[in-house]
């Protein structure tokens, strides 16, 4: 049983604690109970803690469903460890669930033996009801297959913060730092960063914050002095080894943002970021709104149309248009894309997928874009399509995408998708100097010139923009001549102009790593290929069998189109090639007509990332055949 | 030779590009193009330093044919495209062409938005009733009964004010000019590019090809007079061969009307002066499309307010200044970090 002396020590964890390597905890409530919130806090603290981690915030579609509904529930996980975390986790070990709904949508992913903090206080008929309970669960059976600590918790934050003479309502706000509060005695967790944020954010309601912090407090000291149930008391999970450094946790939007600008640094130019809000993609308006001192303009265009275009006219004017997107906003901007990819002018375009098609699933994630990338455009349409694995990943895929569209005079676009923009890991901060610049020169000189001169080795054009004395040029969409840049109907112009902006494309894969695999060996019975998001579980599930001492590799694609171009010798190595995607098979199709290449697909298409072990039964399927 | 004589001012022709215009004979764009390069020549525009912007249709090859920086984009989206150069560069003169059906059908939403906006920029729209390029259906400013290949019987909807629609908008900038009109068309450019926001002008022009004619019962010799009043700021809203018609506010219907006056002269008439500052009189005017008032030219409407681009340089210039020189380093070390140590 907890021993109150020890918990409060400075080491608290040696004797009481249970050893563990990692955890997954979720945090499930109704949309209005702060859920996001809690667990961003959960997962600063733990960072700070040392651990290495990997969020999902999974979120209703609703801004404000109704209250108490299963499709009202929001939620958020996280997985963290000693060891390097590679996925927002498969079942959970703990589940917080702030009313019956929140139980009903998420009971079927805790582990069996898992702990389960419940706050009874919400399980009246009408919440049980709504959840679609005939009975109430806290008695019926349904949790005995796990560990259960049930309590009042609105109670008990009504107790707690009752000095502070909020109302009712805002009094029940707090219960959630109240089960923060528990949850950081589970953890043993400093309360120090939630309890500076909250006297941060309520700087001008203190009595808000110090009451939020009062309900924390009382979370936190119910875990030191209560009596658990049997065999339940806290965890200790000992910090990662980490490579040295200083860390900070990131988002992909976040990173992406800063990629952005660190790449237009370094191309000497300034951003247009160009956008329309559409889930899941507007964080990055919000995040690149924030960086105005920073050279970057921000524009919310009246339609995603009009950003595309405003990203383009601005690239014709000589500053780096970037607009962003999710997929159906990206099929509005295709045409300006096809306009900035035959003008030639450099532009990117960020993807952040989501389930589709139409409306689809706005809120959960998906990799359906990749034939919209590459093929999404009207007539023979190439462009850079690069992809990004993980929230750190997007900073350097950011500047990538830059460099790439200014270097080629063409529209990058960027695929991230929901699940990566969301979630947070922790990064270590790059060193900003040591990235090679890429400085841009616009064209200056009048002699012999036209708009479509070409760099010979490239095949990029000249970027000569308004305002410079002597240049001045008319280009558009129409077919222009090769030799002179005019406006050209001519049948083997056309025909000769399609070719050398299909050969630019191609050329970039000479100006891109070769393709390398991450966990494995470079030739053997089994390779697993995979793009974005995917990154995390098939790294882990490979790991996991290669410690088995199992014949399989992992290779993860940035670079989609072009592709690396020493991929297909890669492959051919290989007995067999499993493609795991979150789509119904798009990379698989695009590998199988580029390489010619046999290859089995597994696909998930439920708005949810794969489970490392879905991906290791197919594995060793496929090795034991 | 003295290297420092200042160099001859341009002429029209010296904003003529090499290309060969390829418009129908006749057509009304020859008008216009030949005003807009006197008007560039009359301002003393840099080449370098203008650009103009056009969507699809016949009207938006115009900048092909301007020896000036230019850009033929996509259908209906030029004002989009002008709003990031303006954004990219403020510096930079920009000029927005385009026809009734890229404006106010397929790019309608951006015009209402480079208007609110209120970006720098001039927006020229040529309204021919008639889509040209894609040979003759009706547009959104044909009369309702137009037959077109698209429309046999007569179209049945009504027809939109591109004047009317822009004021909607909130355009601070509202002219409108007759193609053939050559007098009038530079002094009307030249208003809006000294205008400091969105200036619009709409310019009634003839497709010879597919709507001949449609501008007559205004254009035409006889009743040019009689049918287009000039809106010129601070004098009488007077027209008529003799100059003897005006317009008055019917203070009770709140509608303008046409009143014949003698010898005791407009002002004891009641009739109105043009003050182009007036939004509910620049509506009025703007509105005037039936067979019984005159259609109203000129400078309609002129009331400068802030534009977009200078709002978005304070708001940087606040950005710049609350950030305290923070750089992306600094952004990027803020909030919560850590030290893993060896």
């Amino acid at each position: 049983m907890t021993n109150i002396d020890q918990v409060a020590s400075a080491d608290p964890c040696v004797s009481v604690r249970d050893e563990l390597e990692s955890a997954v905890v979720r945090f499930a409530g109704d949309s209005g109970d702060g859920m996001q919130l809690t667990g961003g806090q959960f997962t600063e603290a733990t960072a700070l803690a040392g651990n290495d981690l990997s969020t999902f915030p999974d979120f209703p579609a609703e801004i404000r469903a109704p209250v108490g509904t299963t499709f009202g529930v929001s939620s958020f996980q996280i997985n963290f460890g000693a060891r390097r975390i590679m996925t927002s986790g498969d079942d959970f070990d703990v589940l917080i669930a702030m009313n019956p709904a929140a139980l009903k949508v998420e009971l079927s992913r805790l582990r069996k033996g898992g702990l389960v903090i419940i706050d009874t206080g919400t399980f009246n008929t009408r919440n049980l009801k709504k959840a679609g309970y005939d009975s109430t669960p806290l008695d019926d059976g349904t949790l005995d297959p796990f560990r259960v600590v049930a309590l009042d918790i609105s109670a008990m934050t009504l107790e707690a913060v009752k000095e502070f003479e909020l109302s009712k309502k805002d009094a029940l706000r707090c219960k959630n730092m109240w089960a923060l509060g528990f949850v950081y005695w589970l953890f043993g967790r400093a309360r120090t960063t939630t309890q500076q944020w909250l006297t941060g954010k309520f700087a001008k309601r203190p009595e808000i914050a110090n009451a939020n912090i009062a309900a924390m407090n009382a979370g936190h000291a119910m875990g030191e002095t209560a009596e658990l149930p049997d065999g339940i008391h806290g965890f200790h999970i000992a910090p990662a080894d980490i490579s040295p450094g200083l860390y900070r946790t990131v988002t992909g939007t976040e990173a992406l943002a800063w990629g952005l600008a660190k790449g237009a640094e370094l191309a000497a130019l300034e951003i247009l970021f160009a956008s329309y809000p559409i889930t899941p993609a507007s964080p990055l308006l919000h995040s690149l709104a924030k960086m105005q001192h920073l050279g970057v303009t921000t524009f919310q265009a009246e339609d995603e149309i009009a950003a595309a275009c405003a990203a383009i006219g601005a690239s014709y004017a000589g500053t780096l248009g970037v607009t962003s997107s999710s997929g159906p906003g990206i099929a509005l901007k295709g045409e300006a894309i096809g306009l900035a990819l035959s003008a030639e002018l450099p532009m990117v375009i960020v993807n952040s997928q989501r389930g589709g098609p139409s409306t689809g699933l706005p809120t959960k994630t998906e990799q359906s874009d990749l034939y919209q990338a590459v093929y999404g455009r009207n007539a023979d349409a190439p462009m850079v399509v690069l992809s990004t694995r993980s929230a750190a990943d997007c900073f350097d895929v950011g500047i990538e995408a830059v460099r790439l569209a200014t270097k080629y005079m063409t529209p990058v676009m960027l695929l991230t998708d929901g699940y990566i923009s969301n979630a947070a890991e922790p990064w270590k901060i790059p060193d900003l100097d040591a990235y090679e610049p890429f400085p841009l020169t616009f064209h200056t000189d009048p002699e012999g010139f036209h708009p479509f001169m070409r760099d010979e080795k490239t095949l990029s054009r000249v970027w000569a923009k308004p305002g410079t004395p002597d240049l001045m040029h008319r280009i558009g969409g129409i077919e222009r001549s090769y030799d002179t840049g005019h406006i050209s109907y001519d049948a083997d112009n056309h025909h000769k102009m399609t070719k050398i902006r299909a050969a630019k494309i191609d050329g970039v894969a000479n100006d891109i790593p070769l393709q390398d695999i991450e966990l494995g060996s470079v030739s053997g019975k089994l390779a697993i290929v995979g793009w974005g998001s995917t990154y995390g579980p098939i790294n882990r599930a490979v790991d996991n069998l290669v410690n088995q001492g199992k014949d399989v590799s992992h290779i993860h694609l940035r670079n989609i189109w072009p592709l690396p171009r020493n991929l297909g010798e890669l492959l051919a190595g290989y007995d067999n090639i499993l493609i795991p995607e979150m789509n119904n098979g798009q990379l698989i199709t695009l590998l199988r007509a580029e390489l010619l290449l046999k290859a089995e697909g597994l696909n998930k298409i439920s708005g949810q990332p794969f489970r490392i072990s879905e991906i290791e039964d197919v594995i060793l399927e496929i090795l034991e055949r | 030779m003295n290297d420092l004589a200042p160099p001859a001012k341009r002429t029209a022709k010296d904003f003529a590009t090499d290309q060969e215009v390829r418009w129908c004979p006749g057509c009304g764009d020859y008008a216009i193009l030949r005003a807009v390069q006197k008007t560039l020549a009359d301002i003393d525009a840099d080449p370098a330093n203008t650009v103009f912007v056009s969507g699809i249709g016949c009207a938006a090859r115009f900048p092909y044919y301007v020896e000036t920086y230019g850009f033929h984009t996509i259908h209906g989206r030029s004002p989009a495209f002008a709003t990031g150069i303006k954004l990219a560069n403020p510096d930079l003169d920009v000029w927005v062409v385009g026809g009734d059906g890229d404006m106010l059908s397929i790019g309608a939403n951006h015009l209402m938005h480079v208007i609110r906006r209120n970006v720098d920029a001039q927006v020229l729209l040529f309204n021919n009733e008639i889509y040209g390029l894609t040979k003759g259906q009706a547009s959104p400013t044909s009369r309702a009964g137009t037959r077109s290949p698209s429309t046999p019987l007569g179209s049945v909807d009504s027809p939109v004010s591109a004047c009317l629609y822009v004021m909607g908008a909130g355009a601070r900038f509202v002219a409108r000019g007759i193609d053939t009109q050559q007098k009038d068309l530079p002094g009307i450019f030249a208003r809006a590019h000294a205008h400091k926001g969105a200036s619009f002008v709409e310019i009634l022009q003839n497709c010879i090809v597919y709507n001949d004619g449609v501008f007559a019962n205004i254009t035409e010799k006889a009743v040019v007079a009689d049918r287009q009043v000039v809106c010129d700021h601070g004098q009488p809203l007077v027209f008529g061969a003799d100059k003897n018609k005006g317009l008055r506010l019917n203070t009770q219907t709140l509608e303008l009307e046409v009143v014949t006056f003698g010898d005791e002269g407009p002002e004891a008439a009641g009739i109105l002066i043009h003050d182009e500052t007036k939004r509910v009189l620049g509506t009025m005017l703007a509105g005037m499309d039936d067979d019984v008032l005159p259609v109203a030219v000129g400078v309609i409407y002129c009331d400068p307010a802030k534009s977009y681009d200078e709002g978005v340089k304070e708001v940087k210039a606040e950005a710049v200044k609350r950030a305290g020189g923070e750089d992306l380093k600094a952004m990027m070390h803020a909030g919560h970090t850590w030290t893993v140590s060896e």
